[in-house]
């Protein structure tokens, strides 16, 4: 009992609380960040002003969102099976978290020397942190599959269906695309892999991996917005197709929950890339304890990529979603594989 | 955690499973029994090989694993078959071949 | 009471919990889950054998593609709680002798596992006491594509033939 308590008050076992709080509360702060700076993107990118009224810019507006999302009636058709439909947007909010667990954000550190030794800025400092993230991942479409099966309702079983499917489809690609980093960085553990990614070619070209293998981060990016069920790859939440697809009949708190998992979803996708192609926290000018702004920075310009996407393309059919996935993603993922095994080979990398 | 804890826990699991197929009235119910029995022979295997020090247990695993899956994909087509004939999932159902 | 024991008991528990919910449970949709669940105690186990890995893959793969396929099926053919389906309902009761013996037996195994188990020399060594583990993914690797080459092509030649089975069964008959 004596060690358990010691153990508790340990500064490195505080340290370690302090960043999972800190992570669990940006992220949500971050999806709120989100719903405001898509609105404006969106906005600006359509020559209007979107959300202005509500405090200084519009910047209120989030706050107004979830106010009123918490207000809203709580529905739910007669013939849905409780349970499920209660459990499914629980399932993809914990995945959502849960999946942004082993990413790293900053370097290890002993904050200003009141730790014994350096831990790194994570929550959990798996060795095989990579593959965690891909079975939440995988965890995270039971939410969607479930709330479509749970709302007895015809567009949200279809909805959920086609999004399921869409997103075991593009998890191949994406499995493949960070099996060649892996492959490059010779861990699976993502603290790792950036650390691999220090240094500079000729003094100023950065050691990222999106330099040796730009081909696998368009794949990775390309199947973290399938992932993520984002336009243009939206075709099973699509308004003018499926109502709302899978969360047709929910309102509310439980919608509430799918649209805070869904902008996580995209956060942490934003994340792994940062730190698998993009080299992290790692950046010139700022000194490397201090490393988690440029991680925040590269961060912000994925996700700016995110919303710039949604706007500009038009949204795949359906089929033409699959065939691309299935025909041209995979091989192509499965080639460049190939190639990249054959480059580390040849120049003992 | 001895030895013995790992292999009655495979154990038990094998027989839940093992009642499972004997019990349930329903297809997929029996193959999810299916899958119940080859876990329990994956734990059994992991516990082997932690014991012996080597990797070979675990190495095994995958291979169990990717049999079940096949085996799971082509017992579900099969299903899928047997529903279109029939309208129901009942083994007892199948009985045309029965003299 | 150890932390190393209170986590294998616990894992322990949702396994076989979640497994005789497969078994105990009406409805199909139920029985999945339930056995999702009990994929996950099992994952917990392998981490306690020191085998990242698997425990890893294991939800990848059976709680993450296989369940979600069997999980498509049912919501596909809309499969009906047991005993409610039209043919249940043509043949009530039928043949439950069979079930029961089978059941008795499943118990009459599991004692005598037990039985066979208690007295077999060497069962209370701990699994992590004699030789030092190796978990790493590396090693896990060198030997698959070194010591188990042949198993594994032969792996993929598998997964291939089940795929093109799995379609062709699969489709609709063009009559």
């Amino acid at each position: 009992m004596g060690s358990l308590l010691d153990y508790l008050t340990a500064p490195t076992t505080i340290f370690y609380l302090a960043v999972t709080m800190t992570v669990f509360l940006a992220l949500q702060i971050s999806a709120a960040v989100m719903v405001y700076a898509e609105r404006k993107v969106a906005a600006f990118m359509q020559q209007r002003y979107g959300p202005y009224l509500v405090g200084p810019k519009g910047l209120l507006q989030p706050i107004a969102d979830i106010v009123k999302l918490v207000f809203k009636e709580e529905l739910k058709p007669k013939a849905a099976d409780t349970l499920l439909f209660a459990a499914a947007p629980v399932i993809s909010a914990v995945a959502a978290f849960t999946a942004f667990a082993p990413v790293p954000f900053g370097a290890s550190t002993t904050f200003f020397g009141l730790l014994p030794e350096p831990v790194p800025l994570m929550v959990a400092d798996v060795n095989v942190g990579v593959l965690v993230i891909f079975a939440v991942t995988s965890m995270g479409v039971y939410g969607i599959v479930l709330a479509g099966w749970a709302s007895n309702s015809k567009y949200s079983l279809l909805g959920g269906l086609r999004s399921s499917a869409q997103m075991i489809s593009y998890e191949l690609a994406y499995g493949m695309a960070l099996a060649t980093i892996v492959m490059l960085a010779g861990s699976l553990s993502l603290r790792e892999i950036v650390d691999t990614q220090s240094g500079y070619w000729f003094g100023f070209i950065p050691k990222w991996y999106v330099f040796i293998n730009p081909i696998s981060f368009m794949i990775f990016a390309t199947a973290g917005v399938a992932e993520t069920n984002r336009a243009p790859f939206d075709f099973p939440e699509a308004e003018q197709e499926l109502v709302a697809g899978y969360h047709t009949e929910y309102s509310s708190m439980r919608f509430a929950l799918f649209f805070l998992a869904e902008y996580i979803n995209m956060v942490t996708v934003a994340a792994v890339s940062v730190n698998l192609f993009l080299g992290g926290w790692h950046g010139p000018f700022i000194p490397e304890a201090y490393g988690w702004i440029w991680f925040l920075i590269k961060l912000s310009v994925l996700c700016f990529g995110y919303l710039w996407l949604r706007w500009t393309l038009p949204r795949f059919r359906y089929d033409q979603l699959m065939a691309f996935g299935w025909k041209l993603l995979l091989p192509l993922a499965t080639i460049n594989l190939l190639v990249s095994a054959a480059g580390v080979l040849y120049f003992g990398l | 955690m001895s030895i013995g804890h790992y292999l009655v826990l495979s154990g038990l699991l094998f027989s839940v499973g093992a009642a499972g197929v004997f019990l349930r009235r329903n297809l997929i119910t029996l193959l999810l029994s299916v899958e119940i029995m080859l876990n329990a022979v994956n734990l059994a295997f992991v516990a082997f090989g932690r014991q012996l020090g080597t990797v070979d247990g675990q190495i095994i695993t995958f291979f169990v694993m990717t049999v079940a899956a096949a085996e799971a994909a082509v017992g579900l087509a099969l299903v899928i078959g047997l529903f279109r004939h029939r309208e129901s999932l009942n083994p007892e159902a199948f009985t045309s071949l029965k003299w | 009471m150890g932390s190393d024991q209170l986590l294998f008991f616990g894992f322990a528990g949702v396994s076989v919990l979640g497994s005789l919910f497969v078994i105990g449970q009406r409805n199909p949709i139920y029985s999945v889950l339930a056995l999702i669940v009990s994929f996950f105690g099992l994952s917990g186990l392998y981490v306690l054998l020191e085998a990242p890995f698997v425990a890893v893959v294991q939800i990848i793969i059976y709680a993450g593609a296989i369940m979600v396929l069997f999980l498509f099926v049912v919501m596909l053919l809309n499969v009906p709680r047991e005993g409610e389906s039209e043919w249940d309902k043509a043949h009530p009761n039928f043949r439950p002798w069979p079930m029961r013996i089978g059941a008795v037996l499943s118990v009459l195994m599991v004692t005598e596992l037990v039985w066979a188990l208690s007295r077999t020399p060497g069962m209370t060594i701990g699994v992590a006491d004699e030789r030092p583990g190796n978990s790493s993914v590396a090693e896990l690797g060198r030997v698959l594509f070194t010591d188990y080459m042949f198993a594994f092509e032969v792996t993929s030649i598998l997964i291939l033939i089940a795929m093109v089975g799995a379609v062709t069964l699969a489709k609709k008959r063009e009559h």
